[in-house]
């Protein structure tokens, strides 16, 4: 039997025959396990084709043996709880030596931080010809905005990441503001992550700015520089004398939050700003919620309770309660013309869901493929979305309260608003997912550690590859063929449940039965082909008619701007 | 290939943008200028009453402002004429011919509230009113919602339109009250006799034959009851295997008789039949019954499986019961109230009971379909009158099996096939009449359309028609006009349609035919009823696609992860028992568990590349039933994505078509007259893709007023886990929670 096929840098650690894997959709077979530093693979050539399982090692959360019955002398069992929805279990003969060690190699590189072991995105060898740690360039992001502005710089004041630690070292903030004034507001608020701009309206100026709570405490504490800071942010935008203050919390989380240290702006301190509790549930109710949603779809779905059994996991009403969050934030800057300050405690969780969706809704750029990555790499990475700990890469501790699928939400609402404008987006349903593996797989770098800071210290720029780099280096595969470019155009989703639903694609993938045979994406690419086929017949024939007529003018038919595109996608 | 517009190449372009060119606009204009004194009325249409200064509420505007205009009750629908003349913006995208934007038809009336003091009420008929309610809440079947107010109109007029109104669409009336008689009477004929030449109507012997012909049936057209001398409920013909005489037809008056539906290529067949009376002596019906199953199981040489529907799916007032309480989920009188109920979506979604109806009827039309694909063994579907579930499952299963039902004049046969001659009686289910005692209303044929709309949704690329398509024909139902949705059975209708005078010496009333879409629907409103994403056949190169199938398969997103299939060889289980033996009269015992059963056929069919010229099955698990979204979503402006929606795919295909097209002309004409200057003409015009809501084509745009729904108050629901709701987002010593 030939060997697992393995990437560049990947080896295999152990082998273990007549091991069998028990598929809950398809029974019982019996084949050869590999595990290598990535992945675990399994093999059955049983089945014609060869039955094959695949798993990365990153996305495993917990290993733990079970009790086999009736899989005759198969009487030991190991069953293998995955991040991505699904727990795929083996049975094997209990003293064998190869089958312990296959097992002592799984523990081991599943949590290869806690074993002392590099993670495999150290590893990894292999090259793409694009590189993708270029694609995000702050500076060059904030000029496409249209920033520095008067009132507005892009300042440098954090580049050694002595302000704070968990935010980027190129900062956003008012042009007028004054160092000393900017000490104050950093030990005003909780872990020192100041109001900074995130997006400005290209036309009203408008802006959304991030931060965390401030640390008002039991005894409301005032700090007359924070409230002339966000008064400063107000009176950069001239359309409007009002700045809304949406805190992700629920209100009765803030005042628990005020009663030890943290808390919200005090509406009779900040003249001028309204605040708006969006009532979002924390990272552990999501996190309940996600839970939930694995126990009712995997292994099986119960059809009869299906849909209230949706209901009671509550993880499509907190889609909901995030993406009318971000309508109501982009309403506010969109039709209000009025800036936000959004916040949630941290500012790295709930904040980072509301301000990329948000920008997702205002700004169509960021519905391209290079823009959706530079929203990630921006409001995601570098403003220190703790990923590390909120995965838990690498890490054995599975009851780590601090894990949560925070981005696996955002993802989802991302999905959500791609069902409901088809067209609105040039990536496709396989990017959010490629996205999603590549969180957990631990392949890459870019999802790795919790701050910027972490990441230059580890070198992950140079040690790692990114996963733009595999990404764009074959776009093909992840553009929408049924995207128009909506430019200006502010996508509302309807954050209603009636249009929601369940993704089925990524949660309940691993069931065979829910997989569509064949997407109705491959007629449009058909005709995107039979599309192009023509227009490359009418620009030949129209070079032959200038050739032929060539002795008045002969630059025109090949001049690229008269190539006459009538293929003007309206939108 | 894609089918490139309505009718292949040759046709006009499809435009699918502007329904209403700007020649229409300025007509249109006229019209309505003329329109404020003087309702359009139809053919035979007399108004009965009206009262001025009736002021409608504006559903999108939350301040509850309104315009005023005249409410009119004639004998064909309820209609508002509003004042203002209608703005070029507000008028629908997708006109009906017979209808404007605020008529209701008489017939598509389904409850009427009566709001006086706060109070709202229902309305009931049959009794006298001699007070009127300030405001009239009036729900329609295809669920739109009209508010008016009647306290500024003169009383004298506001009593009589609400008695008018009710009297005439909430009680009880004769067959020859509707509208339609008095429509044909008047009508010209030519203008109501065009028939749609491809769709068989199955009235005629020929038709039948066609029928046998096309499918390669092993059995005879029988004339038996010609001029309905047997049986009022049969059509005069229809189909039965050769060893059926016209004896056995007459014994029980067509009851246990097995009548041919299809017949599948490998020479089985589906069959229906009604049941025996229970009167009879087991001896004597048990030896008719055997005789019949022998007369099936002889031409078609192979063994026969009898289902029972009444023992497995629910009966007619469930079915009611259940469409009652969903529909209720669309009925919404404001935006507090959609958001309230927003929050329990799914559980009163489930509560209904409605997509689980629709759920079993699939499944038990996928285990016909194995039984009929896999085991080759015909299907006897069996039921009381075998024209109600009979006719949503024997549809269902010839729609999974032959693509020709999924092409849109089969599948108008199909109807005429199953339904209108297989004499499933839609006055009595749709109530029209409001005669209590005698209809049993049940949403029967919508259950059948709505089982379809989830094959198309699931395959979109399988159906030559579209979603507007269905949704139309579902509305269809209740505008009482067309002969195929009035009457009971062809008896009931050849008699009804008869002169009421012999001496009168006129020929039978010349009723239109739904599928006559031209009284509706102009061409270019009826190209939207053309799906661009229909696969007309199979794509040639079987190599191209393989690996776009397996690519797909691919579903880990790793650089390079192998295709995971799911290869497992299905066996079929072969029939082996004598399946007459189980066959005791009227009860017959389910034999087997429904899910199990067809597990194997999904995975034989799910092995194999789909396509979309063969075996179509449904998607049964939980998330792929799905609630119909342009049917019962497109009148609720909370529910309406501005610039999205599923149609937004849709436009992009057409306007990819039509590129398409215009490229190949361009072609053409390039290789014709080389010298030629370029004019490109454009395609387009019409609100862009942006500017337009997901109920496209059904509610007009409002591109400068639309604002994101946003509920006034967020309600939180936690329920359980309202304990970690409190904690810290990075408390560390929290554990024990996995």
């Amino acid at each position: 039997m030939e060997e697992a096929p393995r990437f560049p840098g990947e080896s295999i650690k152990a082998i273990a025959k007549d091991v069998m894997y028990i598929c809950p959709f398809t029974g019982a077979v019996s084949g050869t396990l590999t595990v290598t530093d990535y992945k675990l693979y399994f093999k059955s050539l049983e089945r014609e084709p060869p039955f094959i399982l695949d798993v990365n090692l990153g996305v495993i959360s917990r290993l733990e043996t079970i009790g086999v019955q009736s899989h005759g002398e198969n009487s030991c069992g190991m069953e293998i709880v995955c991040k991505d929805m699904r727990n795929p279990r083996f049975a094997y003969k209990q003293e064998e030596q190869s089958k312990l060690e296959i097992f002592e190699n799984l523990t081991k590189h599943a949590f290869p931080v806690s074993n002392d072991l590099p993670l495999f995105a150290f590893l990894y060898k292999e090259k793409f010809p694009v590189d993708g740690w270029k694609v995000y360039d702050p500076v060059a992001e904030y000029k496409r905005q249209g920033l520095p502005n008067e009132s507005w710089t892009i300042s440098k004041v954090n580049s050694n990441y002595e302000l704070c630690d968990t935010y980027p070292a190129l900062l956003v903030i008012p042009t007028s503001i004054k160092d000393e004034d900017l000490r104050r507001v950093v030990a005003f608020r909780a872990k020192h992550r100041i109001p900074v701009l995130s997006w400005i309206h290209p036309e009203s100026q408008a802006t959304i700015t991030r931060c965390s709570q401030p640390l008002v405490g039991p005894s409301d504490k005032r700090c007359k520089e924070d409230e002339k800071y966000l008064q400063t942010i107000m009176d950069a935008n001239a359309q409007s004398h009002k700045l809304t203050i949406f805190d992700a919390r629920q209100n009765s989380v803030a005042d628990t939050n005020k009663a030890k240290e943290g808390g919200y702006e005090s509406e009779s301190f900040y003249t001028n700003a309204e605040l708006t509790f969006l009532e979002i549930p924390n990272i552990h109710v999501m996190r309940e919620s996600l839970r939930k949603l694995k126990e009712i779809t995997y292994p099986v779905i119960d059809e009869a309770k299906w849909l209230s059994n949706m209901d009671s996991t509550h993880w499509l009403e907190y889609i909901r309660l995030l993406l009318m969050g971000a309508v109501r934030i982009a309403d506010k800057l969109e039709s209000g013309k009025t800036s936000v300050v959004v916040h949630c405690s941290d500012g790295w969780d709930r904040t980072a869901q509301l301000t990329s969706l948000a920008m997702l809704m205002l700004d169509s750029y960021y519905r391209t493929i290079k823009g959706f990555e530079v929203l990630i790499e921006k409001e995601w990475i570098s403003f220190g979305h703790r990923f590390a700990v909120r995965v838990g890469h690498g890490d054995v501790n599975h009851t780590n309260s601090e894990r949560s699928p925070l981005f696996v939400q955002f993802i989802d609402c991302v999905w959500q608003m791609m069902r409901q404008f088809p067209a609105a987006f040039e990536f496709n349903e396989l990017f959010l997912i490629t996205i999603l593996d590549h969180l957990y797989s631990c392949l890459f770098g870019t999802f790795l550690y919790n701050s910027e800071q972490e990441r230059v210290k580890a070198e992950l720029h140079t040690k790692t590859v990114s996963l733009w780099s595999y990404i764009n280096s074959q776009p093909e595969e992840f553009t929408n063929p049924f995207y128009v470019n909506y430019e200006n155009h502010v996508l509302y989703p309807v954050a209603s449940l009636r249009h929601l639903e369940l993704w089925v694609d990524y949660y309940v993938r691993w069931n065979p039965r829910m997989r569509p045979q064949m997407p109705v994406h491959q007629n449009l690419k058909e005709l995107l082909v039979i599309r192009s086929e023509l227009q490359k017949k009418v620009d030949e024939l129209h070079r032959e008619a200038s050739t032929r007529s060539l002795s008045s003018s002969s630059d025109r038919g090949s001049s690229p701007s008269h190539s006459a595109t009538p293929v003007h996608t309206t939108v | 290939m894609l089918s490139l517009g309505s009718g292949g190449g040759k046709s006009t372009k499809p435009s699918f943008v502007s329904y209403v060119t700007p020649e229409d606009m300025k007509i249109k204009e006229k019209e309505e200028g003329l329109r404020s004194k003087h309702p359009y009325l139809l053919p035979g249409e007399v108004v009965f009453c009206s009262a001025n200064h009736v002021l409608k509420y504006t559903q999108e505007d939350v301040s509850q402002r309104g315009v005023y205009g005249t409410l009119l009750c004639t004998n064909f629908k309820i209609a508002f004429i509003s004042d203002e003349s209608a703005s070029q913006e507000t008028a629908p995208p997708f006109r009906n011919k017979l209808l404007s934007e605020n008529d209701i038809p008489l017939t598509c009336v389904d409850n009427i509230y009566g709001v006086s003091d706060e109070k709202k009420k229902l309305i009931i008929g049959g009794q006298v009113k001699s007070k009127y309610p300030s405001k009239l809440i009036i729900q329609c079947k295809d669920l739109r919602v009209f508010h008016f107010s009647l306290t500024y109109a003169k009383e004298e007029e506001a009593k009589k339109i609400f008695q008018g109104i009710v009297h005439h669409s909430l009680e009880p009336k004769s067959l020859k009250c509707v509208f339609a008689f008095s429509y044909c009477e008047t009508a010209s004929p030519s203008q109501a006799s065009r028939k749609s030449s491809l769709t068989l109507m199955f009235e005629t012997k020929e038709d039948w034959s066609v029928e046998l012909g096309r499918t390669k049936g092993n059995c005879k057209v029988s004339s038996a009851n010609e001029d309905y001398v047997i049986s009022e409920k049969l059509p005069q013909f229809f189909v039965v295997p050769f060893a059926v005489s016209d004896d056995d037809i007459l014994r029980f008056l067509g009851k246990g008789i097995p009548f041919w539906c299809w017949s599948h290529h490998s020479g089985c067949a589906l069959f229906k039949m009604a049941c025996l009376p229970t009167i009879q002596e087991d001896g004597i019906s048990q030896k008719y019954m055997h005789r019949m199953l022998d007369a099936v199981t002889q031409d078609q040489l192979c063994p026969v499986k009898i289902e029972d529907l009444s023992s497995c799916l629910p009966a007619l007032q469930d079915l009611q019961l259940s469409y009652n309480k969903f529909k209720q989920l669309f009925l919404i009188d404001s935006t507090t109230e959609f958001w309230v109920s927003d929050m329990k979506w799914f559980s009163s979604l489930e509560n209904s009971g409605w997509l689980e109806i629709i759920r079993q009827c699939l499944m038990k039309a996928v285990e016909i379909v194995d039984y009929l694909e896999s085991a080759h063994t015909s299907v006897l579907i069996v039921e009381e009158h075998c024209s109600d579930l009979c006719c949503v499952l024997s549809s269902l299963v010839q729609i999974m099996l032959d693509p020709y039902y999924r092409t849109r004049s089969g599948f108008q046969s199909l109807i005429q096939k199953e339904w209108v001659a297989g004499g499933h009686s839609f006055l009595d289910r749709c109530n029209h009449l409001y005669q209590k005692e005698k209809e049993v209303p049940a949403p029967v044929f919508l259950l059948f359309l709505e089982c379809v709309w989830q094959l198309l949704q699931q395959h979109a690329p399988a159906f030559q028609f579209s979603e507007t398509y269905l949704t139309v024909l579902s509305d269809s139902i209740n505008i009482p006009l067309f002969s195929t949705f009035l009457f009971n059975s062809q008896h009931h209708r050849d008699t009804a349609i008869k002169p009421g005078h012999p001496e009168a010496q006129r020929s039978p009333l010349n009723f239109p035919s739904v599928w006559d879409w031209s009284l509706q629907f102009d061409c270019k409103a009826q190209s939207l009823f053309t799906n661009p994403l229909y696969v007309e056949k199979p794509i040639q190169d079987k190599a191209l696609r393989k690996t776009s199938h397996q690519k797909h398969q691919r579903q880990l997103s790793l650089p390079n992860t192998l295709s995971k299939p799911s290869p497992r060889k299905g066996f079929f289980k072969e029939e082996t028992d004598n399946l007459k033996k189980i066959f005791l009269g009227k009860r017959i015992s389910k034999w087997l568990n429904p899910t199990e059963s067809s597990k194997e056929l999904y995975e034989s069919w799910q092995r194999k590349p789909l396509d979309y010229q063969g075996l179509l099955l449904p998607y049964l698990d939980g998330p792929s039933v799905r609630v119909w979204m342009q049917r019962y979503l497109r009148w609720v402006p909370e529910a309406q994505i501005f610039g999205g929606g599923s149609i937004t795919t849709v436009n992009r295909v057409l306007e990819l078509a039509s590129e398409i097209q215009d490229l190949q002309k361009e072609v053409e004409r390039r290789s014709c007259r080389m010298n030629s200057s370029t004019a490109w003409t454009q395609v387009y015009s019409g609100p862009p893709l942006s500017a337009r809501l997901s109920s496209f084509p059904f509610t007009a745009t409002h591109a400068w007023s639309f604002k994101p729904a946003i509920p006034s108050s967020i309600r939180q629901s936690l329920g359980s886990v309202s304990s970690l709701a409190d904690k810290e987002d990075d408390d560390c010593q929290g554990s024990g929670v996995l």
